[in-house]
């Protein structure tokens, strides 16, 4: 018997396990069929999940953290059963501010966030940064980044635009930089209205970018469901990380009613093949966006307190307990337990050290040992969620 | 929901407040900004308003700089079409640190579901300066939520309208093709493509569509 979900999405390049687990059949296999509702905002998803308009979302991965802690005042708690994908940001600024920063030498090498900071600094007075949503990873790495250099909180003002809008106001010389989700940088580029700084992997090599949320204890009222849905949108990122399903994938990504721009740039996020100014500058990068590699999906508890810890710090709260609330929000034993069944090895651990993977090594596993990828900070922090304070 | 949680005695919602926003409130012109770029809709949604009370009701049709703008004049509700991208700024203001000018997003209180489901279902979102009186509020979102569902029904009406003369114009278009590709009248070449989309299980326009889209490759 198949049984309907519906889920709830943002049309971004990281809703792809979503609409490929119901186009591909991965749902199907599972006895899923997933009614897809596509939602305007992330407020409106948010309320969408709220209010049992659906039954899970694709949600950034900040905003269950924050609505544990009381941020925002809603009453309704979200859980993370699973990563949908590390990373798929990428910074950008304004073609104007490029101009100064190539005359002051900067070189747009695309892999050296402290050089990208440090000209981006020098040629800006203040700046002017939008990010799409106030609790979302983006924010926290463009924050994180520009306070490890030094920069004057007061010469920066991050603001809330809306992706599908990034471009068109970086052009109008509303913001001078950005941070946004693929393919909404590739299209600033494509307008002509600024140039590629950095990828949001060069800042954390392994972030959490979005999860897949369901409202607490759905997943457990419902393990049958929860755990068919796991599994289809796990297989789903399987295929997509697949390098020879790249092109296919960008296609599927753009026919009617899913993503809204051509599939060249949609394909230049997932290969990493990145053109980073209107000149046609191309630059290389590995994990530009991860859907599955290296227990990608796998909903680190340090992952929600790194959250939890930086949230509490930009809002006046208590960062050990914040960063221990916060870290159960993100369901590691409802993953494993749910993915086991497909054969996969899973960490032997919950929590990391986030940050003290330089490259990829080896770990204890549940049978035996799996390689991690590398999970650095640029400025080689490492944070225990133990010991959040330091 | 997304109103205040931790209140005293568990209490929450937007319709149960603590009065403890000011004595001044019940004489006050409470002042709303609807956000709206079309012009006639943020009319009618203004007119709306007007035959529900006395308010001091202020439009934004700008997308650029709208949190600074909202904040600037300090309203005590935001009315928004739940469509639109930029509520996400708007979010922004529910974090601000202010907390007794904190704005909540009204989405919903689940303690009245009707106005809930109502709000929901005419794409209506409000964000409510917390501690507002739930009695002042009620009416202005009633008129509100009235007036989107107005508007939405205008808005997929307009939608099927320009659908069906599209449709119509490429059906004449097919028909012109079939009557100089075949050298028939109008009446038969019409009986022809109702005949193809009855054979083919397909509807009328789309095989109307089809003949054109292969008549202008062929050109």
């Amino acid at each position: 018997m198949t049984r309907t979900l519906r889920l709830g999405y943002v049309p971004l390049l990281d809703a792809a396990p979503l609409l490929l687990a119901e186009a591909l059949g991965f749902a199907e296999e599972e006895g899923l069929h997933l009614n897809l509702h596509p939602a305007p905002s992330w407020a409106s998803l948010r309320d969408m999940l709220a209010l049992s308009q659906v039954d899970a979302a694709q949600m950034l991965s900040p905003v269950p953290v924050a609505m544990a802690l009381g941020l925002g005042r809603s009453p309704t708690r979200f859980e993370a059963l699973s990563v949908l994908n590390l990373n798929g940001n990428v910074i950008g600024v304004s073609q104007d501010l490029a101009v100064r920063m190539r005359a002051q030498g900067h070189e747009f090498g695309f892999d050296d966030p402290r050089c990208a900071g440090l000209a981006l600094l020098a040629a800006a007075g203040q700046l002017r940064i939008g990010v799409p949503f106030a609790i979302s990873m983006h924010r926290e790495l463009v924050q994180y980044w520009l306070a490890a250099l030094g920069a004057d909180p007061a010469r920066l003002d991050i603001r809330t635009v809306p992706p599908p809008q990034m471009a068109a106001a970086l052009a109008a010389g509303d913001i001078d930089a950005f941070c946004v989700g693929e393919p909404w940088g590739s299209v600033a580029v494509e307008i002509g209205a600024g140039a590629l700084l950095l990828p949001g992997a060069a800042l954390w090599a392994s972030a959490p970018e979005k999860v897949l949320a369901t409202r607490l204890g759905w997943a457990e009222a419902e393990p049958g469901l929860a755990g068919a849905l796991l599994r289809a949108i796990w297989r789903a990122g399987r295929w997509l990380d697949a390098v020879e399903n790249h092109a296919v994938a960008s296609e599927l990504l753009t026919s009617p009613g899913r993503l809204t721009v051509s599939p060249d740039l949609i394909e230049r996020a997932l290969t990493g093949r990145m053109v980073i100014s209107l000149q046609g500058q191309e630059r290389q990068t590995d994990r530009l966006i991860v859907f599955h590699a290296g227990a990608a999906n796998f909903p680190w508890r340090s992952q929600a307190a790194w959250i939890g810890a930086a949230l509490a710090r930009r809002n006046g709260l208590d960062v050990a307990q914040t960063s221990k609330t916060a870290a159960a929000v993100f369901r590691s034993d409802l993953y494993r337990l749910h993915l086991r069944s497909t054969g996969t090895d899973l960490p032997a651990a919950s929590e990391k050290l986030e940050g003290a993977l330089a490259s990829s090594t080896a770990v204890a596993s549940e049978r035996g040992q799996m390689i991690l990828p590398a999970d650095r900070f640029f400025d080689a922090r490492i944070f225990d969620p133990s010991a959040p304070l330091r | 929901m997304f109103a205040a949680v931790g209140l005293p005695h568990g209490r929450s919602g937007l319709f149960n407040w603590p009065e403890y926003r000011f004595a001044a409130d019940m004489t006050q012109r409470l002042s709303i900004v609807v956000v709206e770029k079309d012009r006639e809709r943020a009319m009618l949604i203004v007119d709306g308003l007007r035959d529900a009370g006395n308010f001091d009701v202020m439009v934004i049709a700008e997308e650029t700089g709208l949190a600074r703008r909202i904040a600037q004049r300090n309203p005590d509700l935001v009315l928004i079409d739940a469509g639109n991208p930029s509520r996400d700024v708007l979010e922004e203001l529910t974090l601000a640190t202010a907390p007794m000018q904190r704005p909540v997003a009204m989405f919903v209180d689940q303690s009245d579901g009707a106005m809930t489901k109502a709000a929901i279902e005419a794409g209506m979102s409000a964000y409510v300066v917390d501690g507002l009186r739930a009695d002042r509020i009620k009416p202005i979102l009633d008129a509100a939520i009235a007036r989107f569902h107005m508007l939405q029904k205008m808005r997929i009406e307009v939608a099927e309208t320009r659908r069906a003369l599209e449709e119509r114009k490429v059906i004449d278009r097919a028909k012109g093709i079939l009557m100089r590709a075949r050298g028939i009248g109008e009446e038969q070449a019409y009986a022809l493509l109702r005949k193809t989309a009855m054979d083919q299980g397909r509807k009328l326009p789309e095989v109307a569509q089809a003949l054109v889209m292969t008549a202008d490759l062929l050109k």
